[in-house]
């Protein structure tokens, strides 16, 4: 058996929480947020959405299937949303030493390391996920010897969209049809789900302007921290509407796609972090669980006319999605492409693909 | 692109049906397979049906549930759930609709048999929730698989064969092992494994007497085995609530094995492929409701095959709830009275949707509770077939805090996972390889012995990652193992690393025994755990409350579900410390003689609290109940019945004071060590509870009182033993107090029965001492339950049992009010009764047993708590004897009520429900140990319709022809001779063996011979009679214990068990069945619910 170096986790508002480090034995900062999905760490902490995130998880036993090989598919990683961890730490009940999988490759803790990201054992999550839904998503930072050794760090001071962002455009597959994807942290199952669909993507940076490619569709994706740091983003895709192509967002996407729409976001007290967020069709019985990873919603008071919601959260009625009226644009808050969660929506692909194939204009 | 993307197409489904009168089939009596769950889930259901003002009726026989009980259902009738009864009271109530979902199996097949005979179509009743072709599908193997082919999902290949020619040859493409698996029946009954053709052969000629349709598979042994419990609304909206994983792999019927949820080793792509694909196929099957999604997954990939689907709550179903608070049986009655998911609210945040799906931020395991030392000849070998008679969840933070917790649940004298009493095994390596209800502790023993994970993993195929887990805990059993009692002199040693060790115990689950025992070796005595307990709180080491909220913490919840856990530094709840508390300890985990009675017990008691201002506070760990149902209680701690963790509550919630008569022997058992800490135990004393329970305090204070008692003497010598019987004679009741195997108590006719009993089945020494007492044959055996105020009597019932003194009082047929005692032994029992109140000075509820020989009464035991009666008597007497218990144990006046049991026009009979059929080998024989597992209640205008009704409520059917007696001894032999004439008189075709033949043929009842089993010459052989089904009952008395004797009788009973033919062993009984059919018909018993008796 291990033992484990102690470590603490040290809140803004000044509440200390002890626990045994299992990760990189290196200080760190960020926003600690919580989300409770009780699978998929190998997904969520390379999910870009997370990055500058300390993220806490609530289910407690966490690590007791390793983490799978680096491989990669036509330069597409097997098993991980993208090249690195993102998140910032990892909080956890009770780390679990001995994982038992067929497809692992490593164990939790050794990932960690590797990638220099520190893990937290042996903390009361249920208790620091009940102070960050009280008081809402606060700093906090991970310190070995003193309790200065590392100030707190605001993620979102910083434009955290450019830095996950791909450099320059990237392409992946060979349909007839092209899409361009406007990287804002974008996750890699969406690109697997969109060239599963012979769709041949054009990845571009989030502040690229794709107006001189000749696209069939534009998918706008999810990312980290706030939108408002993306106003070229949404300039870009004001641009895009004028095209009358099928534009589909997810999370960021919606956000960004609301803004280009006349709406407004705000920052959610805790945001949603998990696997099990219900979301209903606005004037429907039709209901979806979905996977969700967002610390800003959309305002939809301020759309536009010509716009309307289309999905909303049934448990405490944010915004879940949008749609033009007329034209092929819809975005939605939530991950219909999953990884880690519920694949109940991943009709959306479908119903995407088919409109930019159907699609005339 | 308007409506096009949402692939989603807006379901508007017909309007709401409009039912305003709903009949719902309840499951009957407990048996393994199918036992409290359906109490639970039945018990939701009507509850949803009344929130909606529907009109609602119940058919369940099972008198001691809680859906039984007054105010749960509009009417109820006590009557079998078949497709006769069924019909004749759809016939009489005319209900617009029928809820078919929650009894379990037996009620979906009544209600398939039902639908199929048109009965529904000829009423026009509607059948809510899932259709019952959907019910179909999934029932018949062969349409299922169909129909998952239809959307390429892959099952177990398999071939249904309805010969055993066709049987083998099936085998025989698949290559063997195979599994056999009969369709259309409770739990896996007739199923097992085949290794070759010889196998098959025995095993496929058995389960065709339960289903006229065989599976043979292939077997999957080794695969891990993974459930989703689905819930999908008429506008085709799906969740899945909870997934388990169970740690046995497939091979062991999930009803045996131990049980996580969540699952712990799939990754999020196998965790969500398999989700996906449970909906997708409630989604084409068209449940409506909720449904469970059973698969066999490979443990080297992502293959995976669906094992089956059951279309209605389950025993799963009951175990995920409790796991995720979601109230699955509530839910799925809206439904099927046609709400969407997305009506609902969260039943415990209250703001929150119903459509979603629960995260868990703890794990619970499910461990089964097994009864196999109760039955004589039973194989104790788990598999494919179910056998345990119960279940107990724990709720932890780390998987080995609930593993341990559980282990302790189960009530098998167990510590947890290690520090327990040294097991013996012969063979480890085959004790792994073929497990029986030991497995757990063998894996421990093996650790111990130095196997290693892998070696373990090899035998098993369990996970190695709970297997990791397992010796985690033993690595720290030999950590502490390394420290001594002196380790707690903090002052002297310091932080020596111990407090460390201790604390980690703590979290994994460690009780404060096993640490003492870990500390002090065999030293270890009653003090040293307390010990421990004060040193670790003096250090802070203390357990915390949590919620369990459904969401893990994301939404504020008012939640009052609760567990305690070593990992974790905060309460989630706030303690008012006002005193206006009460805690009703619970019942533990369903065994033979502990049962749902115990719930009924518990949940009036509950009801009684809060009606009267307390703040009502339930501790029980039974996944099967209605008690542990958060909404029953204002604080339900879902935690261990043992001293060390009810301390921890009555501490944290300090109580007005504390109720342990409500939940059997288990919190009674407590009384005397909570009075000791100074907890206000309520009611009777602790004291006086002691007097009750030992057994020479108890005797001696009996002889003061002057009151009768056959005589007894604790013995620890065989010398002393024979000295006893020489001086009372023979038959005595052997009582050991530590059992090798077999029965734990015995009956012996004889000094070499005597001998033979103790000598092989016992150890007799002055550390394990034996009670030796005088049986009194022919003796009536009468119950008085009662309650009393300070030594007052208030409410009293005497019942009697149709079986002589003998039987078991939990396996006999109950009689109340009494009616065939003097009215003189009605009086002398009222007065040894008030007699033992004054002295015991009894507040509350307590049970009595007499013997009654002519005017002879003598007392065998007595308990200051509530007996397994107690539901019966009072819904008979339609006094509840509990919630005047509760008052005058909360102090709160009562009026003696004034109606008496000799002024009831009707009678009621409780009969024993068994569960031979599951245990294989075991003998199915009465005796003086309990092995019944499950009962039912019936009330009749006269003895003879509610005897037939409550016989025909526990499985026996009116014969239609012939007859197989063996009649055992000369008394019982001239007991049967007026009920084999009656039997002749009627028609009937009797057979009989040797001298039973004779004996009717010299008393002129005619009969024809068939010869004993082992009689290998005789053409016309009983057990080939048997085998070819031509009984229609049988009635075997088994005589004496000669050798002959056992292994014929046992080779008929047995026969008749395996090939589902009605068996009686007991002459009182078989005379009163065969009387009451042959005087009235089924069509005489009265369609009466249970209001109409008045």
């Amino acid at each position: 058996m291990h033992r484990y170096k102690p470590v603490r986790l040290i809140l803004e508002n000044g509440t200390v929480f002890h626990g045994q480090s299992f990760g990189a034995e290196k200080a760190t900062s960020g926003e600690v947020v919580f989300s409770t999905a009780m699978v998929g760490y190998p997904e969520s902490l390379t999910d870009p959405s997370y990055e500058g995130q300390i993220l806490t998880l609530t289910y407690p036993i966490i690590g007791n299937y390793g983490v799978p090989a680096q491989s990669e598919t036509d330069g597409i990683s097997d098993f991980f949303e993208s090249a690195r961890i993102h998140a910032a730490g990892l909080i956890v009940q009770d780390y679990c030493d001995d994982y038992s999988h067929w497809n692992a490759q490593e164990s939790l803790s050794d990932w960690l390391r590797q990638n220099g990201v520190p893990g937290i054992s042996g903390i009361d999550t249920r208790q620091l996920t009940k102070v960050l839904r009280e008081k809402g998503s606060m700093l906090g930072k991970i310190v070995f010897e003193e309790e200065d050794e590392i100030d707190f760090y605001d993620p979102e001071s910083e434009n955290l969209v450019a830095r996950v962002s791909c450099k320059e455009p990237v392409e992946y597959g060979y349909g007839d049809k092209k899409v361009v994807l406007i990287d804002c942290g974008a996750k890699l199952n969406i690109v697997r789900e969109l060239i599963k669909r012979n769709i041949h993507l054009v990845r571009v940076p989030w502040d690229y302007d794709f107006s001189g490619i000749d696209y069939d569709g534009l998918f706008i994706s999810n990312g980290p921290g706030n939108p408002g740091y993306c106003e070229v983003t949404v300039e870009h895709i004001r641009e895009a509407m004028q095209r009358n192509k099928p534009i589909f967002g997810i999370c960021m996407g919606n956000q960004l796609l609301a803004k280009a729409a006349g709406a407004n976001t705000y920052k959610l007290k805790y945001g949603h972090r998990s696997h099990n967020q219900p979301v209903r069709r606005v004037g429907g019985s039709s209901c979806f669980i979905t996977s969700q990873n967002h610390g800003y919603a959309v305002d939809e008071s301020l759309l536009g006319d010509e716009w309307e919601p289309w999905f909303i959260n049934m448990n405490d009625g944010t915004n879940e999605g949008i749609r033009h009226k007329t034209k092929p644009f819809f975005s939605v808050q939530f991950h219909p492409e999953a990884t880690g969660g519920p694949t109940d929506t991943r009709f959306f692909f479908d119903e995407f693909v088919k409109s930019v194939i159907s699609n005339q204009s | 692109m308007t409506d096009q993307i949402t692939g989603i197409k807006n379901r508007e489904p017909n309007s709401m049906p409009n039912v305003r009168k709903v009949l719902l089939l309840g499951s009957g009596a407990l048996k393994i397979g199918e036992a409290g769950e359906f109490d639970y889930s039945g018990s939701q259901a009507l509850k949803a049906l009344r929130e909606e003002g529907a009109e609602t009726i119940l058919i369940n026989p099972n008198i001691a549930t809680v859906q039984t009980s007054e105010g749960v259902a509009d009417k109820i009738y006590f009557l079998p759930v078949t497709p006769y009864f069924v019909e004749k009271v759809i016939a009489r109530e005319r209900p617009d609709g029928i809820m078919l979902a929650f009894g379990g199996q037996t009620a979906l097949n009544c209600g398939v048999a039902l639908y199929q005979s048109g009965v529904f179509e000829k009423y026009n009743l509607q059948v809510l929730g899932t259709p019952v072709q959907a019910i179909m599908d999934t029932e018949d193997r062969e349409l299922f698989v169909k129909k998952l082919d239809q959307i390429d999902v892959k099952t177990i290949q398999s071939f249904a064969v309805s010969t055993l020619d066709d049987a083998l040859q099936a085998a025989g493409r698949l290559g063997y092992p195979i599994i056999v698996r009969a369709a259309y029946a409770l739990g896996g009954l007739g199923s097992g494994f085949c290794n070759d053709e010889s196998e098959l052969q025995t095993l496929a000629g058995k389960a065709f007497n339960y289903s006229d349709q065989l599976l043979i598979e292939k077997s999957l042994k080794g695969w891990k085995e993974i459930e989703y419990e689905v819930v999908r609304d008429r506008y085709d909206n799906c969740i899945t609530v909870c997934n388990m994983e169970n740690f046995d792999p497939l091979g062991i019927h999930t009803g045996e094995s131990i049980v996580v949820a969540p699952s712990q080793t799939l990754t999020n792509s196998e965790y969500h492929k398999l989700r996906e694909l449970a909906i997708q196929i409630v989604r084409h099957i068209g449940i409506v409701g909720e449904c469970n999604v059973q698969y066999a997954f490979d443990p080297e990939s992502e293959d995976y095959r669906v094992i089956e689907v059951n279309a209605r709550l389950s025993r799963s179903s009951a175990l995920a709830s409790k796991a995720t608070g979601y109230p699955l049986a509530f839910v799925a009655a809206k439904l099927g009275l046609g709400y969407g998911l997305f009506d609902l609210k969260n039943s415990v945040t209250k703001s929150t949707s119903a459509f979603f799906e629960p995260a868990l931020d703890y794990i619970v395991v499910k461990i089964p509770r097994w009864d196999l030392g109760k039955f004589s000849g039973v194989s104790k070998e788990i598999g494919s077939s179910m056998k345990s008679v119960g279940e107990i969840m724990a709720i932890g933070r780390t998987f080995e805090e609930a593993i341990q917790k559980g282990l302790r649940m189960i009530g098998l004298g167990m510590h947890g996972f290690v520090e327990n009493k040294e097991l013996i095994i012969d063979d480890i390596d085959k004790a792994l390889r073929e497990p029986t209800d030991q497995r757990i502790f063998v894996i421990s023993k093996a650790f111990r012995k130095g196997y290693t994970v892998d070696q373990i993993h090899e035998l098993t195929k369990i996970d190695r990652w709970f297997l990791h887990k397992l010796y985690r805990i033993v690595l720290t059993a030999e950590t502490l193992e390394g420290y001594t009692p002196s380790s707690l002199d903090f002052e002297k040693n310091g932080n020596s690393g111990f407090d460390e060790i201790l604390k980690r115990a703590k979290q994994q689950g460690f009780s404060d025994f096993q640490i003492a025992r870990a500390l002090w070796k065999d030293q270890v005595d009653d003090a040293a755990p307390a010990i421990i307990r004060t040193y670790r709180k003096k250090r802070g080491i203390r357990p915390v409350v949590k919620q369990i909220d459904t969401l893990a913490a994301e939404y504020p919840a008012q939640t009052n579900y609760l567990y305690l856990t070593y990992n974790g530094s905060e309460n989630d709840v706030q303690y008012l410390g006002d005193h206006r508390s009460v805690i009703v300890l619970g019942s533990g985990a369903y065994r033979i003689g502990s049962s749902v009675e115990f719930d009924w017990c518990s949940v009036n008691a509950l009801n009684t609290v809060r009606k009267e201002g307390y703040r009502s506070v339930m501790i029980n760990y039974n996944p099967e109940t209605v008690s542990t149902d958060y909404d029953m209680c204002d604080r339900l701690y879902f935690d261990e019945l043992t001293y060390e963790r009810v301390m921890d509550i009555i501490e944290l919630e300090n109580p007005h004071g504390v109720i342990v008569s409500v939940g059997g022997q288990i919190p009674n058992n407590l009384a005397v060590r909570l009075d000791e800490s100074g907890v206000n135990i309520l009611g009777t004393s602790a004291k006086s509870i002691d007097n009750a329970e030992d057994r020479h305090k108890f005797s001696s204070m009996l002889d003061r009182l002057g009151i009768d008692q056959p005589r007894w003497r604790e013995l620890t010598t065989l010398g002393e033993i024979h000295h006893f019987a020489n001086e009372v004679g023979f038959p005595l009741l052997v009582r050991p107090s530590y059992v090798l195997s077999g029965a734990a108590m015995n009956v012996c006719s004889n000094n070499s029965e005597l001998e033979r009993f103790l000598t092989l089945a016992t150890e007799v020494s002055s550390r394990y001492p034996v009670v030796v007492s005088e049986f009194i044959e022919e003796s009536k055996e009468i119950e008085m339950d009662a309650v009393a105020q300070n030594g007052e009597l208030v409410a009293y019932a005497i019942s009697e049992h149709v079986e002589f003194a003998g039987v078991h009082s939990g396996d006999a047929t109950i009689l109340f009010p009494a009616q065939k005692i003097y009215v003189q032994t009605a009086r002398r029992i009222k007065q040894i009764t008030r007699q033992i109140a004054k002295a015991l000075n009894i507040t509350g509820p307590f049970n009595i047993q007499f013997l009654a020989k002519d005017n002879d009464i003598k007392v065998i035991e007595c308990n200051l708590r509530a007996s397994r009666s107690f539901p019966f008597v009072s819904k008979i007497l339609k006094i509840n004897f509990i919630e005047l218990a509760a008052k005058v144990m909360l102090e709160v006046p009562v009026e003696k009520p004034e109606k008496s049991a000799f002024e009831l026009d009707y009678v009621g009979i409780k009969a024993s429900q068994f569960s031979f059929t599951r245990l294989q080998k075991a003998d199915p024989v009465l005796g003086v140990d309990m092995a019944s597992t499950g009962e039912v209640g019936a009330i009749g205008n006269h003895f003879d319709d509610a005897l037939l009704t409550s016989m025909l409520a526990v499985g026996y059917r009116v014969p239609e022809k012939n007859i197989m007696i063996s009649s055992g001894g000369t008394k019982s032999k001239v007991d049967l001779l007026d009920p084999c004439r009656l039997l002749q008189k009627n028609g009937y075709a009797l057979y009989a063996t040797g001298g039973t033949q004779k004996f009717l043929e010299e008393n002129g009842v005619n009969s024809t011979f068939v010869a004993w089993p082992d009689d290998e010459h005789a053409t016309l052989k009983v057990n080939d009679m048997i085998a070819e089904r031509k009984f229609d009952l049988i009635i075997n008395i088994p005589k004496n214990l000669t050798e002959r004797e056992l292994t014929n009788g046992y080779r008929i009973r047995r026969g008749a068990i395996d090939y589902n033919i009605p068996l009686i062993t007991n002459a009182r009984l078989a005379s009163a069945f065969i009387k009451a059919f042959c005087r009235i018909t089924r069509d005489d018993i009265e369609i009466k619910h249970w209001e109409e008796y008045n």
